[in-house]
């Protein structure tokens, strides 16, 4: 039982985690405190919540590159309802995102499952699409802090319980995805189709369905980094979240998410995203400059998809036992 | 016996009529359209050198394109071009730094390439891994390399001859990037199409279960495909440092993506086995005139992202809805 424990993925990361943390702690006690590890989480929260989103769909077998995309095209949207509407209440900001996420999502997820377009080509389509648009929408204007509502930037600030709202929306979300995936019939579903798209078929599942649903998740949770994004960094451009989208499949596979579909979990993805920002955070602590980054994230992929591959390996498996060993 | 009535054709039924609407028909079709609609766009078009500044929007990226088709084809891909010319380019400047002359740097480019292709290639075929991880894995690794390496600097004293590679002419407007991409262009042409070499890239993508059982060594075969697409964007680290004369860490970012883009739009099956070099070498050229096109119209290079968008999921979708309204209609 322990040892099976300590072979499983969220083990090995959440001791690699633990790792990295006493490792930095030694060069500056600081580090470790609860303040700053709070702090740290906070810093993943959007991560986190991109990395499960993407987790919806790389478990059905495709994959969402236009997740920054949509996060920068709807995080633009409500920078600028806030611009011209400074007086909207927040609720209606947030769910303009969600919504607006949604819609983008479900795009994609419509182009995949009712024209059957690989998702990798529709994303790569979108990704260009999402972003052109942004720029269409702002003329390539940027929305700063000054043209932003306070209560705009403040929201995912305020502290609840010494823990700022970024953090606890980060928690519901990781909550949701934990429950939506172990006991909805659609969460199951989901991994039913990674696993074997055929026999999801004979079970009675709509494959194209399920995908479109992943898509449709991804987008809602993309939309709502979105507004998080530009609250956050408090600023909303057509550069926002460039090239990000690889972060978060990043985060994906360094979780153990398998990019073939119907293997990986909650866990998995919360603690990929966690390491993956947790390094970053850790560079300029132990005086490495932060061009260091993306070297260490790749060789972290790379060494994260080996230890897959060799977890994965299946050993032969004896069908008919009794037929073989008469 | 009614076996032997069987009627099997000796040709496919309707050759001209399948020729005609065969992929790389169309795309001619595209190109020739976009290319009247550029000349009535602007009276500056149809000038010589118009179009011979026209043809560096795409080279370098359909000189991607060519090996990535290949390697498409045989089921895999790479998004770690780009990267590669990252490293590459980086590592020339370091050298040009010490005062290495061209062709010592041409050497460093090619064999830079070469060795993370053949990484890439070792861990995809050495180790069973799939090639989109990998790639994004040493996409990260490889630039991440040329960003520990220079930082916020940048490289730019390279020897007075490399200058030629990008900017020189091999006669009158032909540039000596237009050249070395029409001679890539025949190359890989005669690769797929004339070679046993490229008939086992098409059985491959099919299915490389059953062409490994039928005598071929696929991973050698894709562990060479992955060593040319490294060379090739080594080649074209080479041709880009040359024309802008200097290297940034972040050299050519987003190129993966057009050269796939274009590839696709090209007519290649993105689940492999089915595609032809003509039809990418037509792609590059639509996509070539659509952004120096817009480019005349002052629209701005994002905007024309949106058209390149719809283009790339237009094209799939197309003819998926017109085999389906088919179906309906027969029935």
């Amino acid at each position: 039982m322990i040892a099976r424990l300590f072979k499983s993925r969220e083990m090995l990361l959440a001791l690699a985690i633990a790792i990295l943390i006493a490792g930095v702690a030694t060069r500056s006690a600081e580090f470790a405190t609860p303040r700053n590890l709070t702090q740290a989480f906070n810093d993943s929260s959007i991560l986190i919540i991109l990395a499960l989103a993407q987790m919806s769909v790389i478990l059905t077998r495709s994959i969402d590159l236009s997740t920054a995309a949509n996060l920068c095209f709807t995080g633009m949207a409500v920078a600028m309802l806030n611009k011209f509407y400074p007086e909207l209440p927040m609720i209606i900001i947030i769910l303009v995102a969600l919504l607006w996420g949604l819609a983008l999502g479900a795009f994609n997820g419509i182009l995949v499952w009712k024209i059957g377009i690989p998702p990798i080509v529709v994303t790569l389509g979108t990704l260009t699409i999402y972003r052109g648009l942004t720029f269409v929408m702002s003329g390539g204007a940027w929305v700063n802090a000054d043209k932003m509502s306070p209560a705009f930037i403040e929201l995912q600030r305020q502290l609840i319980l010494g823990i700022p709202v970024l953090s606890w929306i980060a928690i519901l979300v990781i909550v949701v995805f934990a429950i939506f995936m172990r006991a909805t019939k659609q969460g199951r579903n989901i991994y039913a189709v990674g696993v074997n798209p055929i026999a999801a078929v004979y079970v009675g599942i709509n494959v194209g369905r399920t995908k479109f649903v992943a898509f449709c998740i991804s987008g809602l949770f993309s939309g709502l980094a979105g507004y998080l994004w530009v609250s956050r960094y408090v600023i909303a451009s057509v550069e926002v979240a460039n090239g990000y989208e690889l972060n978060v499949i990043a985060s994906c596979v360094i979780g153990g998410i398998s990019i073939a579909g119907g293997v990986g979990s909650v866990g998995g993805a919360v603690l990929g995203a966690l390491f993956l920002s947790l390094i970053g955070l850790a560079l300029p602590v132990i005086n490495v400059s932060p061009f260091w980054q993306m070297a260490i994230s790749g060789a972290a992929i790379l060494i994260a998809i080996i230890l897959n591959a060799r977890s994965d390996k299946q050993k032969g498996r004896l069908i008919l036992k009794k037929a073989q060993n008469p | 016996m009614s076996l032997q009535t069987r009627h099997i054709p000796d040709r496919l039924d309707k050759p001209l009529t399948s020729l005609l609407l065969s992929w790389e028909v169309l795309l001619l079709v595209v190109a020739v359209s976009v290319f009247i609609f550029n000349s009535f766009a602007s009276p500056h078009f149809l000038d010589v050198w118009t179009l011979s500044d026209m043809t560096f929007n795409f080279t370098e990226k359909a000189l991607l394109a060519l090996p990535m088709a290949l390697l498409i084809i045989a089921g895999e891909i790479d998004l770690s071009v780009a990267a590669i010319i990252a490293i590459s380019s980086t590592l020339m400047g370091f050298a040009a730094q010490f005062g290495f002359q061209t062709p010592t740097l041409i050497f460093i480019g090619l064999a830079v390439g070469l060795a993370c292709g053949a990484f890439n290639g070792a861990l995809v075929t050495g180790l069973g891994l799939p090639s989109i991880v990998v790639t994004i894995g040493t996409l990260s690794l490889f630039r991440g390399l040329a960003f520990i390496i220079l930082g916020d600097q940048v490289y730019k004293n390279y020897p007075t001859h490399f200058d030629y590679f990008g900017q020189g002419y091999v006669i009158w407007v032909i540039s000596f990037e237009l050249v070395l991409f029409l001679l890539m262009a025949l190359a890989f042409g005669f690769l797929l199409h004339f070679t046993t070499f490229g008939r086992k890239l098409y059985f491959i993508g099919r299915n490389p279960v059953s062409t490994q059982f039928s005598g071929v060594n696929v991973k050698r075969i894709k562990f060479i495909l992955f060593c040319l697409t490294g060379v090739m964007s080594g080649l074209v680290s080479i041709a880009l440092t040359s024309r802008l004369g200097s290297t940034r860490p972040s050299i050519a970012q987003g190129y993966e993506l057009e050269a796939i883009t274009m590839v696709v739009l090209g007519g290649v099956a993105i689940s492999g086995g089915a595609g032809t070099i003509p039809g990418v070498v037509l792609a590059a050229l639509i996509m070539g005139l659509v952004t120096f096109g817009f480019g005349l119209l002052n629209v701005p290079g994002i905007v024309m992202s949106i058209f390149v968008g719809f283009l790339l999921i237009g094209v799939i979708a197309l003819p998926l809805l017109w085999k389906r309204f088919l179906w309906v209609f027969k029935k």
